[in-house]
């Protein structure tokens, strides 16, 4: 079984390498079978595995020592446990769908371009598994920087534009940003308790200080906020759209954003001990949650929504993780999954069919004319903004119950957040599909459903967007908390702050159910009225434009941090190197030429000159001769 | 035996390549021979026997032709040994005046880092030392661009400063001996106080940074890069610079390990200086060829810092990148040769969109680019990983203001692909065709040297 597990990530591998390399001599259909086939086989494996963990089994491969010397070992180990073939079956499973989806929505480039594509895509499926499977912290790292690498080259898919670069460039380097964290916090482990393989750190707790474990844990979090979007690192990942719709679903929801989720889930044993590092984690997940919310509601980019959505919703998962609800955070993680490919392909088939166009206030009145697309987009917005029965109600429910018993100031808070979701989601439906059409004519009349490669998977994953809840419905509706005592295993020792007692908990979750149902009863009366129009028109209003401006967010890190570092750059390059370095070693050597110069005229040839310098060097030594030196010496000495 | 012969080959042949009308070929063929002693030297378990030789050079002061192989030699040997018939391999469809003086010089220039690393005698070490830096001086100074009189003059008289001084540091160290010697030895053996210890290692200091370089002693740098043909330019910055390194390693820390300690925290303030300073610069470079010398800047100065930590993983970790890092600086210049002689261009404001003309030579450019911002599964990691593991024990700050390098590495590599390579082709480089067979051959080997070791790096531990 050991051997099997290496063969999950390599058969992405595989396929990245047959594309890459074969790029110009595949067909489109042998390129995207390729792409398509070698997840399939890995999703199968991935299943197999389940279902051998389902047994009991935790099943370790060490291949070999990727660096042993001077008394360290990391080896090329991979593992599979319960949360780590969760995650492979997420990856692998709606990965699937995104490369089956991808066969479509990318037939009209060529085909040297389409297996760059797919092999990007395999690429980027290889780096996550890598991720979550890695036994130690290196291996995680490799799968860490891999898919920033793959985001990097799949945002700058389209290279001839330069903002699409730019984009993809801010992606891996505010990355790197965390990436230098999550580095050090391995450094770290490493000095104290001489090992990065996952099982003999946490064994090994008692070698770390709190201290240690306290700025190991915030470390591990600054990287996870540059994966996973999080403030102050989040920026890249609304940029990041700029790549090609069905990219944007893998990042959004299959691969890459969640990778900060699984990390610290992983290491729950190191969290656990770092209660500071927990309620920084609430706090700025909240606060992520709120401010990606506002700015989704003044959004008219169809996948800038989504996108600030993902942020928002990555917001709730942290605010689990630090209220130490770890299963909460890693369900939420699934049905996001779910439902962020959903919403991701649903607006791939939107623009499809718009021929290109993102701008909602365009849209409009669509429900009609690609009904699939409406009716499973309708699905995954009910999903997201957590109408009761879906997987989102129950995923987001449960991440609310748990925030009370940690804290009921932080529960208004997120509460609120959850009602700004359903807003601009609704807000987002209604001009989508809602109302008149806003587009051209020409538009109009090239309006179609999308080819079944593009809808079947959003039928399959707008099924498990409602379903999917399912694993885990709480026990008051009558479900079984199944994903609780799956991942009993991995959280080992670690109680879930669940509510006191069962009375309580119950009216808490029929409160919040009833206020639910009524929030979007409400919400939808609204957007209907608002955004379901023929023809809109924005009022413009000064916080609007502070909102639609994301808060200025961008601006103000060019202004604190991009333009002082340029300026640096200049500085060091003009007038530190050229004039004062470089400045100092020429005159040393301009220096001595002139020097050489001048006492070059001395030997000017005339006899009388001559004689002059002999007699002047007569007198000197005679002088030199004549001191009493040892007198002189004691007249300093009396002085000094 | 083996470490004679590789100095001997490229000796014998660089001489002999003066009267060789088939000069190109001829350099090939006696790198490729080098190469093949090197590596039947390390795949086959020998007695240490031989891989040692001495024997009597000039009695009447004591010094011997000694010459051994330590692992730290085996490495650089070996990426001296890859990198020549690499580099000729690359700039093989160059034309040039004078080929035969051109490949003799090269060659003689390989003898001496052949010689600087195997080395076991003072005096000998001197000898190669001079041996690697004249030829290159004259190589620069015929074949170079426009302005080459001027940088390598001042590359000349720069790093042969740090010759003489180092040279007055070993005649003072072979004083020193009870058995006037001058061999590594009883250099080792010696027991310096501390005040002689000090201004020893000041000297040899000099003599090594200026070589490497460091900050502030890199002026002469960039300018000899950007100058020298290309092929010269590679032994430069891929090997050369390795002889600072490597005295380090070898002279400067054991036989004055006190002052080593003393001057290593400031030695380190420096270093990390140098890396942000280095990086910051080649943020705002326009030249491919000045961006890639301030790159190297920033990695040599990484390098130097771990050796400074006094952890033994740094050393490793340093050991591991000297390698690597020889192995794609060379791909760089590769690259960055072919732009130019596809384009005649080498400003980045000039360049865009090449990717169209050329996707081959994109990949392999943004391969070793990746290499270069040590990218996991790229070879330059496991030796970064190391060497900040050794900074973090030293001291955390000097891990994170060294890895604020790594970030700005990033910046500047990922803003140059795109300035080449991507966006809009423009009109000057409409004429781009293909790449030549041994060209596409020589950046092949660089990306999988890149590859293997970045996943499989134990062959080189184990040269160890």
């Amino acid at each position: 079984m050991n051997k099997l597990l290496a063969i999950i990530p390599l058969m992405p591998f595989l396929g990245f390498l047959l594309n890459g390399l074969l790029r110009n001599r595949l067909s489109k259909s042998a390129s995207g079978l390729i792409g398509c086939g070698v997840i399939l086989v890995s999703f199968v494996l991935s299943i197999l595995v389940f279902n051998d963990v389902r047994s009991g089994n935790h099943i370790t491969g060490v291949y070999f020592d990727f660096i042993n010397t001077a008394g360290i070992q990391i080896p090329f180990s991979l593992q599979a446990d319960e949360l780590s073939v969760l995650f492979m079956l997420i990856i692998t499973g709606v990965g699937l769908l995104i490369h089956i989806y991808s066969t479509a929505y990318m037939h009209h480039e060529n085909n040297g371009h389409f297996a760059r594509y797919f092999s990007y895509l395999n690429l980027f499926v290889f780096s996550m598994l890598l991720l979550v499977m890695g036994a130690n912290y290196v291996i995680m790292f490799i799968g860490w920087e891999g898919v920033g690498l793959c985001s990097y080259l799949l945002i700058g898919y389209w290279f001839k534009k330069t903002e699409y670069n730019n984009a993809a460039k801010k992606a891996f380097i505010m990355n790197r940003i965390g990436d230098l964290a999550f580095l050090i916090a391995l450094f770290w482990i490493l000095a104290k308790t001489g090992t990065l393989t996952f099982t003999e750190v946490f064994a090994n707790t008692a070698s770390l200080s709190a201290s240690d474990i306290c700025w190991i844990t915030l470390l591990l979090f600054i990287g996870a906020t540059g994966k996973s979007a999080q403030i102050p690192l989040y920026t890249w990942l609304p940029d990041a759209m700029a790549g090609p719709t069905p990219v944007s679903a893998l990042i959004h929801a299959a691969t890459m954003v969640t990778a900060g989720i699984y990390m610290i889930v992983r290491s729950n044993v190191l969290y656990s001990l770092a209660p500071v590092t927990m309620n920084i984690i609430a706090v700025v997940g909240l606060a992520t949650a709120i401010l990606a919310a506002t700015i989704a509601i003044k959004q008219n980019d169809i996948k800038k929504v989504l996108a600030y959505s993902t942020v928002s919703q990555l917001g709730f998962m942290f605010l689990a993780l630090g209220a130490g609800a770890y299963t909460s955070s890693v369900f939420h993680v699934m049905t996001h999954a779910f439902f962020k490919a959903l919403l991701f392909l649903g607006a791939g088939s939107v623009i499809h069919a718009m021929g290109g166009e993102q701008d909602i206030t365009k849209m409009g009145g669509l429900w009609k004319k690609i009904p699939v697309t409406a009716w499973t987009f309708l699905l995954g917005v009910l999903a997201i903004a957590g109408f009761p029965g879906t997987s989102g109600f129950v995923s987001k429910d449960e991440i609310l119950i748990n925030v009370y018993s940690y804290s009921p100031t932080l529960f208004y808070f997120a509460a609120f957040a959850a009602i700004l979701t359903a807003f601009y989601m609704m807000r987002l439906f209604m001009l989508t599909f809602m109302g008149g059409f806003r587009g051209t004519a020409d538009q109009a009349h090239h309006l179609h459903e999308s080819p079944k490669s593009m809808t079947i998977p959003l039928v399959i994953l707008a099924i498990l967007s409602v379903f999917g809840g399912l694993v885990q419905f709480p026990h008051i509706f009558g479900g079984h908390a199944y994903l609780d005592a799956w991942l009993a295993p991995v959280l080992g020792g670690v109680h879930e702050s669940h509510a006191e007692n069962a009375s309580a908990l119950a009216r808490r979750e029929y409160i919040l159910l009833g206020a639910t149902v009524l929030g979007l009863a409400i919400i939808y009366v609204i957007t209907r009225r608002k955004y379901a129009v023929a023809s809109y028109n924005e009022k413009e209003t000064a916080f609007g434009k502070v909102l639609a401006n994301k808060w200025y967010v961008d601006e103000l890190y060019q202004t604190i941090i991009v333009q002082p570092l340029q300026w640096l750059g200049k500085t060091c390059n003009g007038l530190v190197e050229k004039t004062g370095l470089d400045g100092v070693v020429n005159g040393i050597g301009k220096g001595l030429h002139a020097g050489a110069r001048q006492i070059r005229l001395l030997q000017n040839g005339q006899t009388a000159y001559y004689l002059l310098y002999m007699v002047a060097g007569v007198v000197f030594l005679f002088i030199l001769l004549r001191t009493d030196w040892a007198r002189i010496g004691q007249v300093l000495n009396s002085i000094f | 035996m083996i470490p004679v012969l590789l100095i001997a080959i490229p000796l014998a042949a660089g001489a002999a390549g003066f009267f060789i009308k088939q000069a190109k070929p001829w350099a090939l063929f006696a790198s490729l021979l080098t190469l093949g002693v090197m590596l039947y030297g390390i795949c086959f378990n020998h007695c240490s026997c031989v891989y040692s030789y001495n024997k009597p050079w000039i009695p009447e002061l004591g010094a011997d032709f000694h010459v051994t192989m330590g692992g730290l030699a085996k490495i650089l040997c070996l990426l001296t040994a890859v990198a020549f018939p690499l580099i000729f391999l690359a700039t093989h469809n160059k034309k040039r005046e004078g080929e035969k003086s051109f490949y003799s010089l090269m060659l003689l220039s390989q003898a001496g880092l052949m010689g600087v690393f195997v080395a076991a005698d003072a005096l000998l070490f001197y000898f190669f030392w001079e041996l690697a830096l004249i030829p290159v001086y004259f190589l620069a100074s015929r074949w170079g661009g426009e302005k080459r009189i001027a940088a390598t003059f001042k590359f000349f008289i720069y790093t042969f400063l740090g010759s003489i001084l180092m040279l007055v540091g070993i005649i003072y160290l072979f004083n020193q001996t009870p058995d006037n010697s001058f061999s590594i030895e009883s250099f080792y053996k010696l027991q310096l106080s501390a005040t002689q210890q000090y201004w020893l290692f000041a000297v040899f200091f000099i003599a090594f940074a200026i070589k490497m370089p460091i900050f502030p002693f890199h002026t002469w740098q960039p300018d000899a890069y950007e100058q020298s043909p290309t092929p010269v330019t590679m032994v430069m910055s891929g090997i050369m610079v390795k002889m600072g390194l490597f005295g380090v390693m070898q002279w400067l820390i054991p036989v004055m390990p006190r002052a080593a300690a003393d001057a290593s925290l400031a030695i380190m303030v420096f270093c990390v200086i140098g890396i942000i300073y280095a990086s910051l610069i080649a943020m705002r470079q326009d030249d491919l060829k000045r961006l890639v010398a301030y790159s190297s800047i920033a990695h040599i100065g990484l390098m130097c810092a771990a050796l400074f930590t006094g952890e033994v993983i740094g050393q490793r970790g340093v050991m591991i990148q000297m390698f690597s890092h020889g192995i794609n600086i060379i791909g760089l210049w590769m690259v960055i040769d072919m732009i130019e002689c596809k384009t005649g261009i080498r400003k980045m404001s000039q360049l865009g969109g090449l990717a169209q003309k050329s996707p081959w030579l994109a990949v392999m450019l943004v391969i070793i680019a990746l290499a270069n911002i040590a990218l996991p599964l790229t070879n330059a990691f496991v030796g970064e990983f190391l060497m900040f593991n050794a900074l973090f024990r030293y001291n955390i700050w000097m891990a994170v203001f060294a890895g604020l390098g790594i970030i700005l590495a990033a910046v500047y590599t990922l803003n140059m692909i795109q300035k080449v390579f991507f966006g809009e082709v423009r009109n000057e480089q409409a004429q781009v065709g293909d790449i030549a067979w041994n060209e596409k051959l020589a950046l092949a080997i660089i990306v999988l040297f890149i590859v293997v070791f970045g996943v499989y790096p134990a062959p080189l531990f184990h040269l160890y």
